[in-house]
């Protein structure tokens, strides 16, 4: 959900915004706000509670002091993955974030930027289209050929390959691995850890028939290849999934395909 | 940029130069246990055909896999691509396998 409401939001940049924080214990917040064409970090303080959230500190300056800031959120339990924000440098749900576990030092303050690695829209909110394109161009999507009328599939749940697709089958597409890569951040074009891990659990899918379509999709120009390894995915993703390791599954697919001519 | 082909290349370059990398350390390290000075070194090197296979194989698969990591960098990093790229590459594997072959050459015929 984009939060965009607008009622004669300032656009200063300094202390305006701190006016209606009153609790002693406040928090100190930077808040990148802008949009494609810049932006700036602007500073803000909201009352410092127990058990908060990342998410409650931007809902309450949005609420309370900066009805113009922009973010995304829906279930706030860790569900959609939409609220997903660099904090303090690091990609993270702010949903399930609690302030007290991302403070460090003394200077203890927030520091809150959309997702690295995708186009700022406004303020948090990032446009996600390139990121859903990648999972396009890597054949993330099912292809099947039974109807209604056709014996459901039988797969047993210990068979090597569903385990291999069970392993990654739970990523809901919040981009945080995609903004924890370097290899986005240096290649755009790279297809990145999440398109790539839902490639992998399609590649596993016994019922799926564009097998040899999706074999060149994540070996194209971007694909699989690009990968060095360096974990960020696996090291940021709030589901402890590894994507990592679904990359280095099809680039074992790939390098055989290569031995054997088929690529 | 990095095509299938040239992944599977850098990997299989990669796998050759283990065991020849192992073999080098292992030469070195026997190589300097009785005290051998250069021109006794030289002197078994020379006319080996043994010794020019095998680091002239290791000389190719530097010179591959090098010149493919180097082109991973200089995409990256340099932000270089098309032509240049492929430049880049090349100029690298070339410099790296005249140099090698150049070396092998001389310990190996003097």
């Amino acid at each position: 959900m984009l939060r965009a409401r607008r009622r004669g939001a300032t656009t200063t940049t300094t202390a305006t915004a701190t006016a209606t924080a009153t609790a002693t214990n406040d928090l100190r917040v930077r808040i990148r706000r802008g949009d494609q064409s810049g932006g700036e970090m602007v500073c803000y303080r909201a009352p410092r509670r127990a058990h908060q959230t990342v998410l409650d500190v931007v809902t309450w300056i949005q609420r309370n002091v900066e009805p113009g800031l922009s973010y995304r959120f829906s279930c706030r339990v860790g569900m959609c993955g939409s609220c997903a924000m660099m904090v303090n440098g690091m990609p993270r749900w702010t949903c399930r974030t609690h302030v007290k576990d991302v403070l460090r030092g003394a200077r203890a303050e927030l520091e809150l930027a959309p997702l690295r690695n995708l186009p700022v829209i406004k303020d948090l909110v990032c446009d996600m289209s390139d990121f859903f394109g990648k999972w396009q161009r890597a054949e993330g999507r099912f292809h099947g050929a039974a109807g209604r009328h056709d014996p459901v599939a039988r797969i047993a749940p210990h068979d090597p390959r569903r385990a291999a697709a069970d392993a990654g089958i739970e990523c809901i597409n919040c981009a945080v691995c995609h903004a924890a890569c370097d290899v986005v951040a240096s290649h755009p074009g790279y297809l990145g850890p999440a398109a790539l891990n839902r490639a992998w659990t399609l590649m596993n899918d016994a019922r799926d028939t564009a097998q040899p379509q999706r074999l060149r999709a994540v070996s194209a120009d971007g694909g699989c290849q690009n990968c060095h390894s360096q974990q960020g995915c696996a090291r940021y993703c709030p589901l402890q999934l590894a994507p990592a390791r679904s990359i280095a599954g099809i680039k074992k697919t790939v390098a055989r395909a290569v031995l054997a001519g088929r690529l | 940029m990095l095509s299938p082909r040239l992944f599977v290349a850098q990997r299989l370059t990669a796998a050759l130069m283990a065991p020849l990398v192992a073999g080098h350390l292992s030469g070195i390290i026997y190589a300097i246990q009785g005290g051998l000075d250069a021109a006794e070194i030289l002197s078994r090197t020379q006319g080996s055909v043994a010794f020019a296979l095998f680091y002239q194989a290791f000389v190719v698969a530097v010179s591959l896999h090098a010149a493919i990591g180097i082109r991973v960098i200089c995409f990256e990093w340099g932000k270089l691509s098309g032509r240049l790229l492929d430049l880049a590459t090349w100029a690298t594997g070339l410099t790296l396998f005249a140099t090698g072959s150049f070396a092998v050459a001389t310990l190996a015929l003097g």
